[in-house]
């Protein structure tokens, strides 16, 4: 069996765990729960899994950096990676994970030219997705199925969670199609994370990664709103651990 | 510390549990930032017995010197000159503002959205813990950035004598001579404080001692150009941050001392971080003490600050004032030329502050910028936008902060200042 190189990606919501052969190619993908514990569950998925290198990134990647003493990236380099591995000619990365999004743009050769990341509350993040889903009644899964059904999207003009919430409480309670309101919900995150991109790079395909990239509406939402191509990855969750994983065996010069 | 300066610091009308709280986390906090560093030069000695002691050995040579016949004059602003005060026997001690305190009686005095450095200056006098504010005979205000202006027509209620310099904006023929005739007001109200007269052999001697203090920091400043660079930017800031505080001979003499012991370490090739380290410029906002909270990140980060383009730092000392003058009216107006070219955020416009960040980064040979601004500091933040866009046209990459002095953004400015070192490496 050859070297197989690992990255694990604490995010605040879940922890992903990457591991790829001398090849770089993908040879494990698993995901869990990151609970008031992240260590606990750090161990549980590490368990089996015969790594020859390992180095840790999301908000938790120092607290895995001193349980286990591993080397540890920051999650915009690590996007930054996995975006190219999967996407060679991508200059443009946006991330929208649990607690953070981020807009980061490539020089041609791959690394990190510039970066906007949001401020220190959830607005605009999987989370604000994730309590308006439940707000109306969705499932996290069908929140973008079921905006994209809609036909117009009612203005919410609060990005803050807090008021976002009553906002679409006050919505609710006028009669509003709950369709109709997910689907501004949908346009009020597009708006912020489309204004990141523009603050760091015009033009050219954007590969578009973390939690948030899953949801169809925001896919096309994106795409529309910037008229620029967006490029999603298979599980476009995986994509931080993923460049952790190559990022490892870069290091170890198996890979370039 | 002593007891004694607990009947001290009563005295004074401190609030002594208040006071021991504060005592205790910035304790805590200097063992743990500053005396866990590694490969720190031995002459940083001097400014840890200093910190140990700015509430306790420093504040009682102020009171004998108050017992003595001299006055103590507190400032919040680099703009105030030590050599009048110096000149008419009055000692110039910076004021607290560097941490949050009594944030919530502040804020009954102050809008919520204040920044953090005026808002910590009103929280050291309402929260009655700053010993340097309650020993000062006059403290001045001076009319900088409109937060500050405002905030000192109610300071003006909880101090006894708050003196308010005005100052001007833009850097034209008429701003030179409001700063003139605000020199010339500032003299006459400390000559009447301490019934002394500034005679041209007080303000000359005044002159060559502040002098010698800012040349002792451009000493210490033009080692920091070397790789490795034989200091860290916290133990560097911290001398900065002494500047305001120590009584000036000695002051000079400490960082002389600290700068022949990094000469050594220069011709030796040892540094505080191995060479090739990223290096970093902070310009911005200044950083007051106990605020080390941006250095801290970025050390611990795999980079080191090789310069803080900043009040706290050169902007606060570049120039010398000219030692030429004869006359009282000569080394007046030498003063006034020197003090006008500090290139604040509140000039109007400002494009020394860009050149200087852009000469600054080549010096010190900084591979990269970090803009550090304070949360709602207008002019700085304003100033930023243009710094970076200017900084980004010529390949120098910049990542501009806007933060406080809460804990709360910690994890987050950390992944963006390692993400910016990444990105430099």
């Amino acid at each position: 069996m050859g070297k197989q190189f690992t990255g694990i990606d604490i995010g605040s919501r879940t922890i992903k765990l990457v591991v790829v052969d001398e090849k770089g190619e993908i040879v494990l993908s698993l995901q869990t729960d990151t609970s008031f514990d992240p260590i606990f569950e750090a161990k549980k998925l590490l368990n089996g899994v015969h790594c020859d290198g390992i180095i840790a990134t999301g908000y938790g990647r120092n607290l895995f950096e001193i349980a286990f003493d591993a080397p540890t990236v920051t999650e915009i380099k690590a996007h930054a990676i996995g975006a190219r591995a999967l996407f060679p000619d991508a200059r443009t990365v946006l991330d929208i994970g649990g607690q953070d999004s981020k807009a980061i743009a490539l020089f041609e050769d791959g690394r990190v030219r510039k970066f906007e990341m949001n401020d220190r509350c959830a607005a605009g993040t999987g989370k604000f997705l994730e309590i308006m889903a439940r707000t109306l009644g969705f499932t996290i899964e069908d929140f973008g199925r079921e905006a994209l059904l809609a036909e117009t999207d009612l203005n919410i003009s609060s990005m803050c969670t807090v008021f976002a919430e009553s906002e679409v409480t006050s919505l609710i309670a006028k009669g509003e199609n709950r369709r109709e309101i997910a689907r501004g919900l949908h346009a009020s995150v597009i708006r912020r994370a489309a204004g990141m991109i523009q603050r760091v790079a015009n033009g050219g395909d954007i590969v578009f990664t973390g939690g948030v990239a899953k949801n169809t509406c925001m896919q096309k939402m994106l795409s529309e709103k910037l008229g620029r191509n967006v490029l999603v990855a298979a599980d476009p969750q995986q994509v931080g651990a993923l460049g952790a994983a190559l990022l490892v065996a870069k290091k170890m010069n198996i890979i370039r | 510390m002593t007891a004694d300066y607990r009947l001290m610091w009563t005295n004074l009308g401190l609030d002594l549990n208040a006071h021991d709280a504060l005592l205790a986390v910035l304790g805590k906090a200097y063992q743990e930032i500053y005396l866990s560093q590694k490969n720190r030069p031995d002459a940083m000695g001097y400014f840890d017995f200093v910190m140990s002691e700015v509430h306790g050995l420093r504040i009682k040579e102020l009171l004998d010197e108050k017992a003595a016949g001299r006055k103590i004059i507190g400032s919040y602003c680099v703009f105030v000159p030590e050599e009048i005060v110096l000149a008419a026997n009055a000692t110039l001690v910076g004021l607290c503002s560097g941490a949050d305190f009594a944030t919530e009686n502040v804020e009954k005095l102050l809008p919520r959205n204040t920044c953090a450095l005026i808002k910590s200056s009103f929280g050291f006098k309402v929260g009655k813990v700053c010993p340097y504010l309650e020993s000062a005979d006059m403290i001045v205000g001076e009319n900088t950035c409109d937060g500050k202006k405002k905030a000192y027509e109610t300071l003006g209620h909880l101090v006894k004598n708050l003196y308010v310099m005005d100052l001007p904006q833009v850097k034209s023929e008429q701003g030179k001579a409001l700063l003139r005739a605000e020199y010339g007001r500032f003299k006459a109200a400390v000559e009447k404080l301490t019934s002394a007269t500034v005679t041209p052999e007080s303000l000359k001697k005044a002159i060559l001692t502040v002098n010698a203090k800012r040349a002792a920091i451009h000493r210490l400043s033009s080692l920091r150009k070397a790789d490795p660079t034989p200091i860290s930017g916290l133990d560097a800031l911290l001398a900065n941050q002494v500047f305001f505080y120590d009584n000036p001979a000695r002051f000079t003499e400490s960082v002389n001392k600290l700068c022949d012991e990094l000469e050594k370490r220069v011709k030796d090739k040892t540094g505080v971080f191995p060479e090739k380290t990223p290096r970093i410029l902070v310009s911005g906002c200044p950083q007051a003490v106990p605020n080390w909270k941006l250095p801290l990140i970025v050390e611990t980060s795999g980079a080191v600050i090789v310069g803080e383009e900043s009040c706290v730092g050169e902007r606060g000392t570049r120039n010398l004032t000219d030692e030429s003058g004869e006359t009282i009216e000569e080394m007046m107006e030498d003063i006034v030329d020197r003090y006008f070219q500090v290139d604040c955020a509140i000039f109007t416009p400002n494009p020394d502050r860009l050149n200087h960040i852009e000469e600054m980064v080549k010096a010190f040979k900084a591979d990269g910028v970090i803009h550090y601004g304070l949360q709602f500091c207008q002019p700085y933040l304003m100033e930023s936008i243009p710094v970076e866009k200017a900084l980004e046209e010529k390949g120098i990459p910049c990542l501009r902060i806007e933060t406080d002095y809460s804990m709360e953004d910690v994890g987050q400015l950390k992944t963006r200042v390692e993400a910016f070192i990444e990105q430099l490496r």
